[in-house]
Order: structure tokens, then C-alpha cells, then sequence
């Protein structure tokens, strides 16, 4: 066995310079301590409630499914403050940082999602921030730039590798190996050494629990199958761990980019093995010699070779099945949701959302899908835009686009 | 295990008159290229190292700093395999039959390959220690016991934030050597090591108590000056790599001068330990 601390089956660990691993004992030891602190878990609820919108709404598709008698439900967190699950656990790691007394945040984004979440709750708990971002998503993600920078984060860009996420991950925990006394890196998903899967999972957890009430005030029923999309895999880990015990179906959805048989994917659970990157044991996209190969996908935010461990795990138990959508049926999901509900989905949700269509024509008569929303696409208008300029083939929405 | 790191240090306390401490200079195999890096080797030794320290090239270095980030680079985009590095070890051990060579290596590139066999084809090649950068004491055992099966010594390292349990602990794990860092962060000649004053020397003394290998400082050693701190600290050796590898990126292209400016960077940094 490899892995002795935070360990889901042989996955996770703690692989870190020993420089930073008493800063992650510190954590996982403060986590511990607030998550059982009703004070704690009070503020960060008052603060989830009231300046995040929580609770968010699970809305039944009037449109979309109808015709196959199917019910697709999708987990509104696009309509959460800030644009994105990823709110839910930058508000809790925040709340953590100053419960540890840090003054100072850091963190790498890839959509930039993260790095707004990150942003807004540095501006109003008062932590200075400052976000690292590959030059490549800066480029394609300029909204949320701007947004960052005007909350009053600092935008680093990372010139070195792939300059994506991996790479802005990797420029976070080099600052933190200098600068731990002070400061919290606020990773953004599931991935990471641990304790960041389990503080990630558990801030993020609201996601499902929610759900699984509202679909059962709803239906009277659990759904049958639940879709997340799986860059890291915090959204989907927070959609399914309410789910995990229950007798329902888990899909995750991983970016195929130009195709699975393509080199240019992010699929890190179909096409990757297990290894050892940014500090735990999980799926890795690798070569032969272990070096760690660049990932592809139009959605910045699933742009990323590695994976949460805890997805490792649940792939290899076979409790979760883990599937690839390209760019263009991500592309051609997003102009659907927006045709046919009026939702503009963000292009990492909208994989979720392309594999449910698939799944839709072989689902029996009143089957319930539930479908995790993750984020709302404003920021990702120009990237579509341009995309459909390319790709003449691809006609959605009647041509019009 | 080889001894070799025994006999060094031994022998360089041992010199009648007047003892010193090891200067170890770090650089990345395959840096610029296959040959060059060969020919790079020779020239560290020839110019006096005590013992090499030398990095098998990784894509994600997150314990290194931009100078041996980009030294990576060019050893991978000039086609460095884990098995054409272990090739240049070895032409270097059978050269230098007593040289200790220690690898610094990524986790990834021991468990992509198996930790029994990235350890046994270390110790084929005449490898005799292996620090692995982004594995901590508390993660270690599985890496320990590799190396310990194939005879390669596991090196571990001590941050400017051990306490008293993590000295104890390094010194019962580390064999060959223990790199104590000169500061916190990640590699890099652009800041300077710590001012090595009384605590550091009680740290070191204190490991040394707990039954610890030869204790090597690295990290912010670029000067002459660096190595001495580090040595009136109790320190037996210094390692220097972004500085060495800094020689490596300012001479790329012209092999010559880049080998005679090594020459003279060891020549200097080892006068003073």
C-alpha cells in the first residue's frame, strides 16, 4: 500500500516536500475542530444562506425530455453567488483560514471559476489574494479576470508547461512552501494532498444533500441516475456523497476534447493510471516514464490531467462509471440548454448535461435524472462563439449561430 | 548500502591539519543535452566535487524554483528518459569508482515505474542515495523500504519548521546523508540561505545527537560565503544547484565555456567548505 493518510481504497495520500507537511497536519487538524464547532458550521450556513443564495433551486426541464417521457432535473448551481459551485467550499476553506489565523489566501484557477470564488470571499472575510492562472486560460477566460481583479485579488499569470491548471497548481504550492506561516492555499477541487478531498468533499456536499431532498419532496423517489462533469471533481464528488450509499446510479463526465482516440483530452479516468501528481495517488494522465502529459479541453475548468482520488476509488469499485463527451457535443449541449430552457450552462456543465441526452434514448418511461448545473456560461460566450466560427459542421440551433 | 558517503565525509574530516566539509554541486541530467551532460559530469568532478547530486528531469517540479523548472525542461525536450539519466550515472560511477552520487527524483517517476524497480535499476547504475522531493517522513515507508531492499540509502530532508519529533525522526530515516534546508520555499539562487546563527547550529547538533548521517546544507547556497555558514554551523557539506545550473542556462551553446566557468565555480565553492 502506497497510501497511509486520507486514503479512499489505495488512493489519496499525502505526497508534498516535507516543508509543507505539517502545514497539512495543521489543516486537516483545524478542519476537524470546525467541523465540529455548531459557531463554525453556523456562519458558514448564515453565510451560504445569505450572501451565497443557498439554497439553490432543483429545477424539472419543461422542455428538454419531454418528448421521451424522461424527468431531467438539473441542480441549479449556476444560479449560485459568484456563478459556480465552487462558492460553496471558497466560503469554507476562507471561514478555516481565519479560524487558523492566516491573512492571506492564494489559489490557482482554471476557468476562473474558482479564482472568482476565491476572489469574492477574500474581499469580504478581508484575506489579501492573490489567484495564479495559466496564460493559456487567461487568455480564453478574460471576464473572469477582470472579475478577480476588480474584487481586489491579484491575478498571477503561469507561463511554465501547459500554462493551464496543472500548472497554476503547481505555482500555488511552490508560494505556499514559502509563505505557509501566513497564508491558506485554497485549493479548488477534489484533487490535491490530503486533506484538501475530504475538506473539498464535505464543503461541497451541500450540493447533493440539497438535491436529494428537493427531488424527494419532488418525486417521492430517488432519481435513477445522477450526472456530474469531472475536471478535478469537486462539483461531481459534492453531487454524489449523498448519493454513494443510495441505490442510484453515479456518471461522471469527463472532457474527450477532439475524442478519446485522440491524444487531445482531459480524460483522466478512461485514459490515464494511477500516480502520484500535486501531492496524491489518483488516475494521472502520464506517459510511459511518468511524465505528466497536458490535457485538453475546450472548458478550461475540466482542462486538467489529474484527478480527486476519491473518484479513483469509485471508478475501480465500479460504484461510479466515468464516460467522455467531445468538445463538440459539449458545444452542441450548451447551445441546446440554452435553446430549450432559456439556461445558459457553462461548458463544463454542459458535458454532463450532453452524456444525459445520450442517456435519454435508451431510458425506460419515467426514468429521473438528476443533473449537476455546476455553473452558469456567461464566461464562456467568446470561447463558443469562436468555436462555432471553426467547426463549419457543427449547425445547432438551426444554423442561426 | 555502498558506504561511499561514510568514506567521503570521513575522509574529509579526517585530513590531517586542516578538515572540511563537502561541497556537492547539483544539476539536472540530460541538461542541455545527452552529451553535454555527460561531458558536464567529468568536468564537476575533475574540478573537485566531494560528491554529486544530480536530478533526474521531471514536467511538474513543484519543490523547484524557475532555474532547474527550465534546466527540466530542456533535458526532457532534448529526449531525457529516467533511462538515459540512469546511463549517464553510470558512464560517471564507472569513471569515478568512489564518488557518492545521490539522485533527486519526483515520486511519480518511482511509482510509474514501480518503486523495486526504479530502485534496483538506481542501484545497477551505481546510484547510492535517493531523495525523493515530494515525500515526507509520514509518507515515506513504502519509498524506504525500496530503497533499503535494492542497498540504496533514502535521504530525507529538514525544513526550517521541523520540530524537535521531525529532526528525531529524519535522522533515525535518512541514511548517506540529511539535506537541511538553508531556507524555506523551493530551490532557487535568487534568495539567499538563512543566516545560519545559533539555532541552526543546536538543529544540526541535535540531529547529529539523534544518530543522523552527515548533515549537507542546501537551498539559497550560491557564494563561497554560504558554504562557510553552513559549515561553522556543524554542517559537514553544502549542496548548490540552482547555482550551478544557472552556469548550465548562461553558457547554452557553447560547451567550452560553460565547463571552464563550472570548473571555476567548484574550484571556488569548494575552497570554502
Amino acid at each position: 500500500m502506497l497510501v497511509n493518510l486520507g486514503a479512499f481504497g489505495e488512493y489519496g495520500g499525502m505526497f508534498v516536500p516535507e516543508i509543507l507537511a505539517p502545514t497539512l497536519l495543521d489543516l486537516e487538524r483545524a478542519f476537524e475542530d470546525a467541523r465540529n464547532d455548531a459557531s463554525f458550521t453556523a456562519e458558514l450556513d448564515g453565510l451560504l444562506h445569505d450572501y451565497a443564495g443557498r439554497e439553490t433551486p432543483l429545477y424539472r426541464c419543461l422542455n428538454i425530455g419531454k418528448a421521451s417521457g424522461v424527468a431531467i432535473y438539473l441542480k441549479r448551481e449556476d444560479l449560485l453567488h459568484g456563478g459556480a459551485h465552487k462558492t460553496n467550499q471558497a466560503l469554507g476553506q476562507a471561514l478555516l483560514a481565519k479560524r487558523m489565523g492566516k491573512t492571506r489566501l492564494i489559489a490557482e484557477t482554471g476557468a476562473g471559476q474558482h479564482g472568482v470564488a476565491v476572489a469574492m470571499a477574500g474581499a469580504l472575510l478581508k484575506l489579501k489574494t492573490r489567484v495564479y492562472m495559466g496564460s493559456k486560460d487567461i487568455a480564453r477566460q478574460a471576464p473572469n479576470v477582470f472579475r478577480m481583479r476588480l474584487m481586489g485579488a491579484e491575478v498571477t499569470p503561469v507561463d511554465t508547461g501547459s500554462c493551464s491548471l496543472k500548472d497554476a497548481i503547481n505555482e500555488a504550492l511552490r508560494d505556499w512552501a514559502e509563505s505557509a506561516d501566513t497564508t491558506h492555499y485554497l485549493l479548488g477541487t477534489a484533487a490535491g494532498p490530503h486533506p484538501f478531498p475530504t475538506i473539498v468533499r464535505e464543503f461541497q456536499r451541500v450540493i447533493g444533500r440539497e438535491a436529494k431532498r428537493q427531488i424527494l419532496e419532488a418525486e417521492g423517489r430517488l432519481p435513477d441516475t445522477v450526472f456530474a462533469c469531472v475536471g478535478g471533481g469537486s462539483n461531481a464528488i459534492g453531487i454524489f456523497a449523498d448519493f454513494i450509499d443510495e441505490p442510484v446510479r453515479l456518471v461522471g463526465v469527463e472532457p474527450a476534447g477532439h475524442g478519446l482516440h485522440t491524444e487531445k483530452h482531459g480524460a483522466t479516468l478512461e485514459k490515464g493510471r494511477p500516480g502520484i501528481l500535486h501531492g496524491s495517488y489518483s488516475y494521472v494522465l502520464q506517459d510511459d516514464n511518468g511524465q505528466i502529459k497536458e490535457s485538453h479541453s475546450l472548458s478550461a475548468g475540466l482542462d486538467y490531467p489529474g484527478v480527486g482520488a476519491q473518484h479513483s476509488h469509485l471508478r475501480d469499485t465500479g460504484r461510479a462509471s466515468y464516460v467522455g463527451i467531445t468538445d463538440d457535443e459539449a458545444v452542441e449541449a450548451f447551445c441546446l440548454l440554452s435553446r430549450e430552457e432559456g439556461i445558459i450552462p457553462a461548458l463544463e456543465s454542459a458535458h454532463a448535461l450532453a452524456q444525459a441526452m445520450k442517456e435519454i434514448k435508451e431510458a425506460a418511461k419515467g426514468s429521473i435524472f438528476l443533473i449537476n448545473l455546476s455553473g452558469r456560461g456567461d464566461k464562456d460566450l467568446d470561447q463558443v462563439m469562436s468555436y462555432l466560427k471553426n467547426r463549419k459542421g457543427l449547425r445547432p440551433n438551426g444554423g442561426q449561430l | 548500502m555502498s558506504g561511499r558517503y561514510e568514506k567521503t565525509f570521513g575522509r574529509l574530516k579526517g585530513r590531517e591539519g586542516r578538515p572540511r566539509g563537502a561541497f556537492i554541486p547539483f544539476v539536472t541530467l540530460g541538461d542541455p543535452n545527452h552529451e553535454e551532460s555527460g561531458a558536464i559530469l567529468e568536468t564537476l568532478v575533475e574540478a573537485g566535487a566531494d560528491a554529486l547530486e544530480l536530478g533526474i528531469p521531471f514536467s511538474d517540479p513543484v519543490a523547484d524554483g524557475p532555474v532547474i523548472q527550465t534546466a527540466s525542461n530542456r533535458a526532457l525536450d532534448a529526449g531525457a528518459t529516467p533511462a538515459s539519466c540512469m546511463a549517464l550515472v553510470k558512464r560517471t560511477r564507472a569513471a569515478h569508482p568512489d564518488i557518492p552520487i545521490g539522485l533527486l527524483v519526483y515520486a511519480n517517476l518511482v511509482v510509474s515505474r514501480g518503486l523495486d524497480a526504479f530502485y534496483g535499476m538506481a542501484a545497477e547504475a551505481g546510484v547510492d542515495s535517493v531523495l525523493v522531493a515530494d515525500v515526507p517522513v509520514m509518507s515515506s515507508r513504502p519509498f524506504v523500504d525500496a530503497a533499503l531492499r535494492a542497498g540504496v540509502a533514502p535521504v530525507f530532508i529538514v525544513p526550517p519548521n521541523a520540530d524537535e519529533q521531525k529532526l528525531r525522526q529524519v535522522a533515525a530515516l535518512s541514511k548517506g546523508y540529511t539535506y537541511y534546508l538553508g531556507r524555506n520555499g523551493v530551490t532557487g539562487a535568487e534568495r539567499e540561505m538563512d543566516e545560519f546563527g545559533a539555532d541552526a547550529a543546536s538543529r544540526i547538533a541535535l540531529l547529529k545527537e539523534a544518530g543522523s548521517p552527515p548533515v549537507v546544507v542546501g537551498f539559497g547556497i550560491s557564494k563561497p560565503e554560504h558554504v562557510r555558514a553552513a559549515i561553522r554551523a556543524g554542517a559537514d557539506g553544502a549542496i548548490a544547484g540552482s547555482a550551478t545550473v544557472k552556469i548550465i542556462a548562461e553558457h547554452l551553446g557553447d560547451p567550452r565555456s560553460c565547463r571552464e566557468a563550472l570548473r571555476r565555480f567548484v574550484t571556488e565553492m569548494s575552497k570554502a567548505s
